[in-house]
């Protein structure tokens, strides 16, 4: 309980972040909406476009977690904050969690509205129910997450970290991609092989292994003196 | 009950050794002074005994128990008040006081808190926004959420103006009365001298003095 409790503390202080300087969520915003936007002109034709909506949802949403990882490990490193909620009697996997959870929150807040865009842009059918498309997204989110929050925690602790971020992250996230864009197009496209299951297990093991395994890690990057 | 003590406390950054078979003892409840010019060790030490650095030889103890082994433990009563002021710099003084006593699982009386440093009144201001000086205080504000056992600080009076150095004074003095063992590390021998009774010169990472505190001023001032 008291573990939920410090996770829960920690969620709040990156919300509360996010809350008092708005200009880095309204930035994540423009940047995956001119993703999309640029990604339908790059198309060959506008009859291809449906058939891409949940490669450009999830692109987006890779490509603007980058930026919101390093901005939120950033804030970390700016006064040694991180080092000292290290010394606080904090455990670190609380921190892990807390973090990665804010990150999958400010993910999610990105990805309503883009897939809002996507389908304003792209136009994509829509076979699936809204709660089968929400729960592939929610997913994917926690699924970027976890890594994501491993991976910025080991950047910001070298030089040049937005450089080293993508490139330790993206080789991590694409069968978290790959799992996500095939449950996204089967819930747009419809499933008549009963499939998208299949990729929503996939990405529930993607999150149970990340979101145990990364944390482990993290505490070991963190705590090593 | 016995209060800190390093024996041939080292630790080194790549090939180069900053600190040297560093051994003390501070009683508990009483205070040392920490002195020697920059790039001497002292922010080093103070770190490995904060548990934030792992030493590379030797131990530390605090209260007979080993810092580095039991460091998840401690760190509840350990408070490093160093050049990093740990602030988040989009929050209030108010707001990082809550949220860092929240992460902990602690509830101080924050208006209480930032009164007593002289905060009071900063309103929603954020933190970016703060002088040096206010930082710092804040930032001592942060070291006292802990009620801390150990208190370690490094250059405590830079950046703050008279009345800061007071508030600084203030709050040692009160941390002494509780019973808390104090390291302090400071250019001002002469101000640290009134809240410990030892002191240690430090040069090139070794112990290059050791005496009364009251004698230290005179140390600084051949130095």
């Amino acid at each position: 309980m008291r573990g939920l409790r410090l996770v829960l503390a920690v969620v709040r202080k990156e919300l509360l972040l996010e809350w008092r300087d708005p200009s880095r969520l309204t930035g994540l915003l423009v940047f995956s909406a001119a993703l999309t936007l640029l990604l339908a002109f790059a198309m060959p034709g506008v009859h291809v476009l449906p058939d891409v909506a949940a490669g450009a949802i999830w692109l987006g949403l890779v490509l603007a977690s980058t930026r919101s990882l390093d901005q939120s490990f950033r804030t970390e490193v700016e006064n040694g904050a991180l080092e000292g909620l290290v010394l606080w009697p904090v455990p670190s996997l609380v921190i892990f969690h807390g973090k990665a959870l804010a990150n999958a929150i400010v993910l999610l807040l990105v990805a309503v509205p883009l897939t809002a865009l996507v389908f304003v842009l792209y136009h994509p059918r829509m076979h699936g129910s809204v709660v089968d498309l929400g729960v592939v997204l929610t997913l994917g989110c926690m699924a970027l997450a976890a890594p994501g929050t491993l991976v910025a925690a080991i950047a910001t602790q070298a030089r040049g970290s937005s450089a080293l971020l993508p490139v330790l992250f993206f080789p991590l996230v694409v069968p978290v991609v790959l799992a996500a864009t095939r449950a996204t197009t089967l819930v747009l496209e419809g499933d008549p092989m009963d499939q998208v299951g299949a990729w929503v297990k996939l990405l529930l093991v993607f999150d149970l292994a990340h979101w145990t395994l990364d944390g482990l890690l993290f505490s070991r990057i963190v705590d090593e003196g | 009950m016995s209060g800190l003590r390093a024996h041939e406390l080292s630790r080194r950054f790549g090939n180069r050794w900053v600190l040297v078979r560093v051994d003390l003892e501070v009683p508990a409840g009483e205070g040392l002074l920490l002195l020697g010019p920059n790039g001497s060790g002292k922010t080093t030490l103070l770190r490995c005994l904060a548990t934030a650095l792992k030493p590379h030889h030797g131990t530390a103890t605090f209260e007979g128990t080993d810092l580095w082994a039991a460091r998840h433990a401690l760190r509840d009563r350990i408070a490093l008040l160093s050049h990093a002021t740990r602030l988040y710099e989009d929050l209030s003084a108010a707001q990082n006081l809550s949220c860092w006593a929240a992460m902990g699982d602690y509830r101080p009386d924050v208006p209480a808190l930032l009164h007593r440093v002289g905060l009071d009144g900063t309103g929603s201001k954020p933190v970016r926004a703060f002088s040096a000086g206010m930082r710092r205080r804040l930032a001592l504000a942060l070291a006292l959420v802990k009620q801390p056992r150990l208190v370690l600080f490094d250059e405590p009076f830079s950046a703050l103006d008279p009345q800061g150095r007071e508030v600084v004074g203030g709050v040692l003095d009160e941390l002494r009365g509780q019973g808390a063992t104090l390291v302090l590390s400071t250019h001002h021998a002469s101000l640290g001298a009134r809240f410990c009774t030892r002191a240690v010169r430090l040069e090139a990472g070794r112990i290059a003095w050791t005496g009364p505190a009251a004698e230290a001023r005179d140390v600084v001032a051949d130095a």
